[in-house]
């Protein structure tokens, strides 16, 4: 894993909003086929940290390389473009369009680019993937919550993304869904993908993730094996309160 | 597919070819209500290409028309009329590249606000020009007939209508539905959002000057108030509002039944035309969302409902 | 010396009518393109009850406020609140919001085209000169400004002291949290946007003591309420009134000293520079 290179560097990377530090001096590193779980109390700034990273914000201080070119404060374009995608907090599909078409919007113009048939084939070899194949023609009110969550997934893979932003991805799904939803992430994880996750649920970072940063007040407070950081005295005062630790 | 598209041209190109025999008639009146429709179909249609998928407001249309009349004004003198053509779109075409630069980075509110007064901030500075160089208006004396004038509008909703479809089919259409359905989503797949709204606009503002060159000599005598009069601007947005900005079709089923419906009313109701103006707006948007290419698709979609069974 | 004070004064007008907008634009969320039309209505009431009853256009104020805070109020929970409920997206929203306020601004100027004709009206009211600095006013133009003065500042206290006034600025802030806190916003988004309403017919009353004004005036104060609010900041009760006394003075200058058919396009080479300079309006944080 040392030798391994590096997808995404964060270096000191800082957002104020106002007096309010949201993110104080990131610094990370997520290497390629790496898990990277982002956790921490609400409110601590991880999904502040990956809207760094994708471009939604522009971080006041500090830098962020993917694969040795700096990214910091380009436009979520071509941020975009260069090899970085997400999925958002809160599902954003595309409402009047297909299914098909939505997972389309990331192969036209994501990272790796196609058009016309390719781009059709392309999205639906997505879908497969996915599971929401047989759903190609269906539109954003005909889904279930997970299948929307599951196109989202299948928009920001079909650019074919160096690293892939998953914020809160498995939240709000029910028991059944979470568990299948688990494993389609595992699944992405056992074709090496490099995949920076923000998450809530522990079994779903236990179970996928190499290592882990624990955020807390903005500040990394810890980083390692998800059992590591979870053992970790300072992650659980952080979690806890300090009454209770 | 392919077979079907060219289906569709073929059927577009013999109605466009129908529409071409009315001066035919030989009648004055149904010609100068030919380039009244055919005017209006082109500003409707362009602006639809840009403010139909986006959902931007654009009230600059006047502006833009205005622009392209005097081009015609200015220069008929010294330039073939032919070469003014091509000169009011490229007037057109920078002046919506500016507005659309300073704006379309920023909120939807920002763009509607600025397109709702350029055309009154130009006036006033033509007005101004004029003053200081001690004319008021300018006479555009030309041979040129309602049917040429009809001939060539149609010509350029031919080319419309074929720009239209070929953008639908682009990258860049695709591109602006995305904008048009959530920006955010559209810059974090990597879209340059700025770019294609600005490339659209600008496609629409070189045809408003275009059309306004085509007209200028039926006016004879142009001035600014004539030439850049606001109400234009909302008439178009009324017309391809009412059919739809949906289809490419859209606004021509909004522009026939509005420009004859226009034609009453300016006639009967002088003094109540801006009152009724407001109140189509309004049934628009409380009765018609959508406009008719909205009705036609929620009746084919209970239709299909209706067709399946359960 | 004089162009300035003169342009201060029209300034401060304009700081009451774009505080209006700003309240409804701000809190309601409802970019309202019919606000010039209530400014033209507040001023034809002033001039009817002027020249038919003689009635002091500082004590027409009383009788604009109350009728044209109703009015707004009924516009916004008839016309504007289903258009909030119904929309999937803040874009949809502020599209449908643009064509009907678009619509009731046509149907009000076609109203009251119908209803007084579309000549100018103004009528003589203080037209008396002032010496202020060693030069003339008009005394309309001073009572119009102290009375600018006075309801921007009693809108400031009571919007920064006032219970009410917080609970408007925490929907302006940010409605989501303002449920949080138990504060009933569609309630509130109405009362502001009435609110809005009464102001700016109130600054229509003020304005029409010195300014003379016809039934399509309207969306020429729009124009110039919302190039304010914006070159002062959505929301910014400060940068509003700083904004406006830029905008009153900018034109006075180029009316004065270049061509008063310009104003416009002074308010509009304003607003390029602040697209182009400071998008997040004169105060605004850069944000990002």
């Amino acid at each position: 894993m040392r030798t391994a290179t590096n997808v995404i560097s964060l270096r000191g990377a800082t957002k104020q909003f106002g007096g309010l530090v949201a993110v104080d001096n990131m610094d990370f590193d997520v290497t390629e086929h790496e898990v990277k779980g982002l956790i921490g109390p609400n409110g601590s700034g991880k999904s502040t940290t990956l809207n760094l990273i994708s471009g939604a914000l522009t971080p006041s201080d500090g830098e962020i390389v993917l694969r040795g070119t700096p990214i910091t404060g380009l436009p979520a374009k071509d941020i975009a473009r260069l090899g970085v995608s997400r999925t958002f907090q809160l599902v954003r599909l595309l409402p009047s369009m297909t299914v098909l078409e939505n997972v389309m919007a990331g192969a036209v113009f994501g990272h790796r680019r196609r058009w016309g048939r390719a781009a059709e084939q392309h999205a639906m070899a997505i879908l497969e993937k996915v599971g929401m194949a047989r759903q190609a023609r269906a539109h954003f009110s005909q889904l279930t919550y997970i299948d929307t969550k599951r196109v989202e997934l299948a928009r920001a893979l079909a650019g074919e993304p160096e690293v892939l932003l998953l914020d809160e991805w498995l939240a709000g799904l029910n028991p059944t869904e979470l568990q299948a939803g688990i494993e389609l992430i595992h699944a992405l994880r056992d074709e090496g993908r490099t995949i920076i996750l923000v998450e809530h649920v522990m079994d779903a970072i236990r179970s996928l993730c190499d290592s882990c940063v624990v955020m807390s007040s903005g500040k990394k407070i810890a980083e390692g094996t998800p059992e590591e950081v979870l053992s970790d005295p300072d992650v659980v005062r952080a979690y806890l309160g300090d009454e209770d630790a | 597919m392919r077979r079907k598209d060219w289906q569709t041209l073929g059927f577009a190109a013999l109605l466009l070819l129908v529409a071409a025999l009315l001066p035919l008639t030989g009648d004055g009146y149904l010609i100068s209500l030919g380039v009244s429709i055919a005017m209006y179909t082109v500003l409707a249609t362009s602006w639809a290409l840009f403010s139909g998928p986006t959902h931007y407001i654009s009230l600059a249309t006047a502006a833009f028309f205005g622009v392209g009349s005097y081009v015609t004004g200015s220069w008929i003198e010294i330039i073939p009329y032919w070469a003014l053509l091509p000169i009011a779109a490229v007037a057109g075409g920078v002046l919506a590249a500016l507005v659309g630069l300073a704006t379309l980075r920023l909120s939807g509110v920002y763009f509607v606000i600025f397109s709702l007064g350029l055309a009154e901030m130009i006036r006033q500075v033509v007005t101004w020009y004029q003053n200081q160089t001690g004319h008021k208006g300018t006479y555009v004396l030309t041979d040129m007939t309602d049917s040429g004038i009809y001939w060539q509008l149609l010509g350029l909703a031919g080319l419309v209508y074929l720009a239209g479809w070929a953008i639908g089919r682009s990258r860049l259409g695709f591109a602006l539905r995305i904008i048009g359905e959530d920006e955010d989503v559209a810059r974090h797949v990597g879209i340059n959002t700025a770019l294609s709204k600005v490339a659209l606009f600008v496609v629409s503002g070189a045809v408003a000057a275009v059309v306004g060159a085509i007209i200028a000599p039926r006016y004879v005598y142009i001035e600014p108030a004539i030439a850049f009069a606001p109400m234009l601007s909302f008439q178009v947005v009324i017309m391809a509002l009412l059919g739809g900005t949906g289809r490419l079709w859209g606004p021509l089923v909004g522009v026939v039944p509005f420009t004859l419906l226009w034609e009453v009313i300016s006639a009967s109701f002088p003094n109540q035309t801006t009152l009724l103006l407001g109140l189509s707006f309004l049934v628009i948007v409380y009765l018609l969302p959508g406009g008719f290419v909205g009705l036609y698709d929620r009746l084919r979609a209970r239709r299909a409902l209706r067709g399946v069974p359960a | 010396m004089d162009i300035i004070i003169t342009g201060l004064f029209l300034g401060g007008t304009y700081a009451l009518i774009a505080m209006g907008l700003n309240l409804q634009y701000g809190v309601a969320r409802i970019m309202n393109l019919a606000n010039g039309e209530m400014l033209v209505v507040g001023a034809f009431t002033a001039f009817a009850l002027y020249s038919g009853a003689a009635v002091s256009p500082f004590l027409t104020i009383f009788i604009v406020a109350p009728v044209a805070y109703l009015l707004n109020w009924l516009i916004y929970r008839i016309m504007l609140r289903p258009l909030v409920t119904r929309a999937k997206s803040r874009g949809m929203l502020e599209q449908d919001a643009i064509l009907t306020t678009f619509g009731l601004s046509f149907v009000m100027v076609g109203l009251m085209i119908w209803v007084f004709g579309g000549d100018y009206f103004s009528y003589s009211y203080l037209a008396r000169p002032v010496v202020l600095f060693g030069d003339n006013y008009g005394l309309n133009r001073l009572s119009a400004f102290i009375g600018a003065v006075i309801l921007c500042t009693a809108l400031y206290i009571w919007l920064n002291h006032s219970r009410a006034g917080m609970a408007i600025r925490a929907v302006a802030v940010s409605p989501k949290s303002a449920r949080l806190v138990g504060i009933d916003v569609p309630k509130l988004s109405a009362r502001a946007f009435a609110l809005g309403g009464a102001v700016t017919a109130v600054g229509g009353a003020v304005i029409s003591t010195f300014l003379t004004l016809d039934a399509s005036t309207g969306v020429l104060f729009t124009m110039k309420a919302l190039i304010i609010v914006i070159m002062g900041g959505v929301g910014d009760v400060r940068g509003t009134i700083v904004a406006a006394l830029v905008l009153g003075v900018g034109e006075t200058l180029v009316a004065s000293l270049i061509d008063p058919g310009l104003t416009l396009a002074t308010a509009y080479a304003l607003f390029i520079l602040i697209l182009l300079f400071r998008p997040q309006g004169l105060f605004g944080r850069k944000s990002a």
